[in-house]
């Protein structure tokens, strides 16, 4: 007997609905036979069988919804294979193990759970006037709706990318834009970075606002080129006669075990550059209202999100045109205690930490950059003037880092505020491993934060 | 030169020739198909590209190699690693992150490498193994030691930019460098009609004066034949050779990948009319070189190999935490 498991169709996958049965019980199926069809939040793939025998029960109903990856889903009787079973297997005798995996090996990759607002912390929020009605939308689809707003109300607004059309996007962020705008405003590019994104630049130069997406920033290194020596110079160069309005953006930094090539945080090595404006929002509001104002912005935008919030589902606005302003830090959290900036999805992270400080008596302010450039340097030394002490939290490197400007700018506007030396989390100074174990010891966490905050608040 | 013919060139491999391919190309199809069930199980992440349908490919083109020779190629590289001799064992704990894999956990499913097997990784950025592959290549020449390098790329990467650089110095410099472009037919979703405006990947470097040749992927004796002619060019001081290998992945561009972009109907037509390993079957039992029960044997003895691997895969320890700060840098 085979137990046949929920599989993981996807790096960040934990749950998926169960759309379709292709086979029956009684069924023979051979491996590679396709006997199911299931829905990931990204889309709908097909699982093939990898044993042979014969289905003896369907153990999860048609058209199940959130079943757990690893939950079985039906049972096989068949050839057993004479290889020993991996370990954790209770059953001698050669059957196949239907152990679950080592726990281990996938809780390090967990996409964070929506953290929910802090208790208490947290105040009104200014940009949004009283009474707007909220609703709920993912990062994805609020990326996705600040693209179709912009390409709607400007002609000149077009994307263009690795399988942004006919596939509709390799993580689905612009689903459907093909079929409103066609394919002349919605481009398939070939994989060739580096000369579409000069492509990109050059249009840019004549006037139209091209969106360019990388599939992920990883290879968007393959046209950095063009992104600072065309798109941030060319407009000093001469003399402010050539603009290049312009947003690059994509995915960046550590998705789930892609290990070191595919898991770099560029927002350090993009806010060095002047003439670039760099953006890294944290939630759907702000990442439809700052993909909204980049479009417009006369100047090249770099845009970086981040894979493990497209799926994450927010309160956003619904107002008819959300616009949130370039360059202005937003306070997420109020506290008197210590000052945490963070962006992208390390906002999360420093809000959960910052509601387990709570518990313990310590009130974090919670700052979310949003704009790494222009930063908001007013917002986090009126904070740091309140609480005294400083964390910085981001996801890349220390070195040359985020957290390295913040640093610098405090000790040298806010100096004689300082109860305590700033202090930085970041990634260890390693590239990504793709072990679980070295991945999650790698990365910034919860704990990591917390451990700083009480480091620099001396408890 | 002439288009490989399957036939013709088929009655050019012995008995043990042809058992060793079947063999060689059974293992890496059971070894690509337990990967993705472990990838289900949650026990592989991140990404993974397997290489289902291309076997004969790396088969092939192995054959035509001597010791010494390197390989290089992208991420989906798992069945070019085990064409290398690399070990099944070694290969799948990589792939599973843990410390017996052959980057001992710290590399992956993308980032494998042996010095050993002269097999140069298991890179991750589209086409950047190419100008890697052309400094290998680079370095045989500056030491005269005969040696060829094999490098690999899809028919996605063929628009990359530093691919036509690469070709250039190659050609300019006359490097013992053998390009091998896997035509597969799909850059992830897009299509070759739709990405490359010529499509005819083997005429990619007519302009840099490099040969090239259109051979059946498919067809692992058709392989080896045009991998020994431009291999031998290579080593003879000639300069590359770009074969284009018409083959065909049957599985998604990785795990995650739906493939809508192309019908169920066009997969299984490949399968039934083109596997590479039915073909070798056939040439086998044809020939009277084998029954099928002695190739069920060799089936067993595959299973076997790959589920130890699977075991050995999940038993072998995670890398220690120290390993987190090693490997940075050489201490000087």
């Amino acid at each position: 007997m085979t137990q046949i498991l929920m599989p993981a169709l996807s790096p960040t996958m934990e749950e998926g609905n169960l759309t379709k049965w292709l086979v029956k019980v009684g069924d023979t199926i051979e491996p590679g036979q396709v006997i199911a069809e299931i829905e990931t939040d990204k889309a709908t793939m097909e699982v093939e069988a990898v044993d042979e025998g014969t289905v003896t029960a369907l153990l999860i109903e048609e058209g199940a919804q959130g079943v757990k990856v690893n939950t079985p889903i039906a049972v096989l009787s068949g050839e057993a294979e004479t290889s020993p079973p991996p370990r954790g297997a209770g059953a001698g005798g050669g059957g196949r193990s239907d152990a679950p995996p080592p726990s281990s090996s996938r809780t390090a990759e967990r996409p964070p759970t929506p953290t929910p607002p802090p208790q208490g912390g947290r105040g009104v929020d200014l940009e949004i006037p009283a009474g707007t009605q909220m609703i709920k939308i993912t990062v994805r689809d609020a990326l996705r709706d600040a693209m179709a707003e912009e390409m709607r109300a400007d002609e000149r607004v077009f994307v263009m990318g690795e399988e942004v059309a006919e596939y509709q996007g390799a993580y689905k962020v612009t689903r459907e834009l093909l079929q409103e705008f066609g394919a002349q405003r919605v481009v398939d590019t070939p994989i060739t970075e580096h000369g579409f994104a000069g492509l990109g630049v050059g249009a840019a130069m004549a006037g139209l606002k091209p969106i360019v997406e990388f599939m992920t920033w990883n290879f968007g290194m393959q046209a950095i080129d063009q992104i600072i020596n065309s798109a941030a110079k060319t407009l000093y160069m001469s003399g402010g006669q050539i603009k290049s309005s312009i947003v690059f953006r994509g995915p960046n930094g550590a998705a789930s075990r892609v290990a070191a090539q595919h898991s770099q945080d560029y927002s350090s090595w993009y806010a060095h550059v002047p003439g670039l404006i760099v953006i890294a929002p944290y939630d759907a509001a702000d990442a439809k209202g700052l993909l909204k104002a980049a479009i417009r912005n006369p100047n090249p935008v770099v845009f970086l999100e981040h894979e493990m919030l497209y799926g994450q589902e927010f309160e956003i606005p619904d107002v008819k045109d959300w616009v949130v302003p370039i360059g202005k830090a937003k306070v997420r959290r109020q506290g008197v205690d210590v000052t945490i900036t963070a962006h992208s999805r390390m906002v999360g992270l420093s809000l959960k930490a910052a509601d387990e400080l709570s518990k313990q008596g310590i009130e974090a302010e919670v700052i979310d950059l949003r704009t790494l450039r222009p930063l908001d340097t007013a917002t986090i030394i009126e904070s740091v003037k309140k609480t005294n002490r400083l964390v910085t939290v981001e996801e890349g490197w220390g070195q040359s880092g985020v957290g390295a400007e913040v640093c610098a700018r405090v000790t040298a506007e806010a100096f004689d505020y300082l109860d305590a030396p700033p202090t930085r989390v970041h990634q260890v100074d390693a590239p990504l491993a793709y072990a679980a174990n070295l991945e999650a010891l790698s990365l910034p966490s919860v704990e990591k934060i917390v451990d700083a905050v009480k480091a620099v608040t001396y408890r | 030169m002439a288009k490989g013919n399957g036939k013709q060139q088929s009655a050019e491999a012995t008995k043990d020739e042809l058992l060793q391919y079947y063999r060689d190309m059974l293992l890496i199809r059971r070894f690509e198909e337990r990967a993705g069930q472990l990838y289900g199980m949650g026990l592989i992440g991140g990404f993974c590209h397997l290489y289902i349908g291309q076997e004969a490919v790396v088969v092939g083109m192995q054959a035509a190699l001597r010791d010494g020779d390197q390989v290089i190629t992208a991420y989906r590289d798992h069945g070019h690693m085990l064409a290398a001799g690399m070990t099944a064992n070694g290969v799948m704990a990589e792939l599973t992150g843990r410390s017996g894999g052959y980057s001992r956990g710290k590399g992956g499913s993308m980032h494998m490498f042996s010095i050993e097997k002269a097999f140069y990784g298991g890179h991750g950025i589209v086409g950047a193994q190419v100008s890697l592959g052309t400094g290998l290549a680079f370095a045989n020449k500056y030491r005269s030691d005969g040696k060829v390098c094999l490098t690999y790329f899809g028919d996605g990467a063929a628009n990359q930019g530093q691919v036509y650089e690469s070709f250039n110095m190659a050609s300019l410099w006359k490097l013992p460098v053998v390009y091998i472009v896997e035509n597969n037919q799909y850059a992830m979703g897009t299509s070759i009609q739709r990405s490359s405006s010529e499509t005819h990947l083997h005429k990619r470097g007519v302009s840099f004066n490099i040969p090239g040749e259109e051979v059946d992927g498919m067809d692992v004796v058709a392989v080896r034949e045009a991998g020994k002619r431009a291999v031998e060019n290579a080593r003879a001081g000639n300069g590359p050779t770009l074969l284009e290998m018409k083959t065909y992945r049957y599985r998604g561009h990785s795990m995650s990948d739906p493939a809508k972009y192309r019908t169920k109907e066009e997969v299984d037509e490949q399968k039934a009319k083109r596997d590479p390993i039915d073909h070798v079957k056939k040439l086998i039992t044809d020939a009277g070189y084998a029954t099928e029960d002695d190739l069920k044997a060799t089936d067993r003895e595959i299973r076997a190999i790959v589920s130890e691997s699977a075991t050995f895969a999940q038993e072998s320890p995670e890398p220690d935490p120290s390993e987190l700060m090693t490997d940075i840098y050489i201490e000087a």
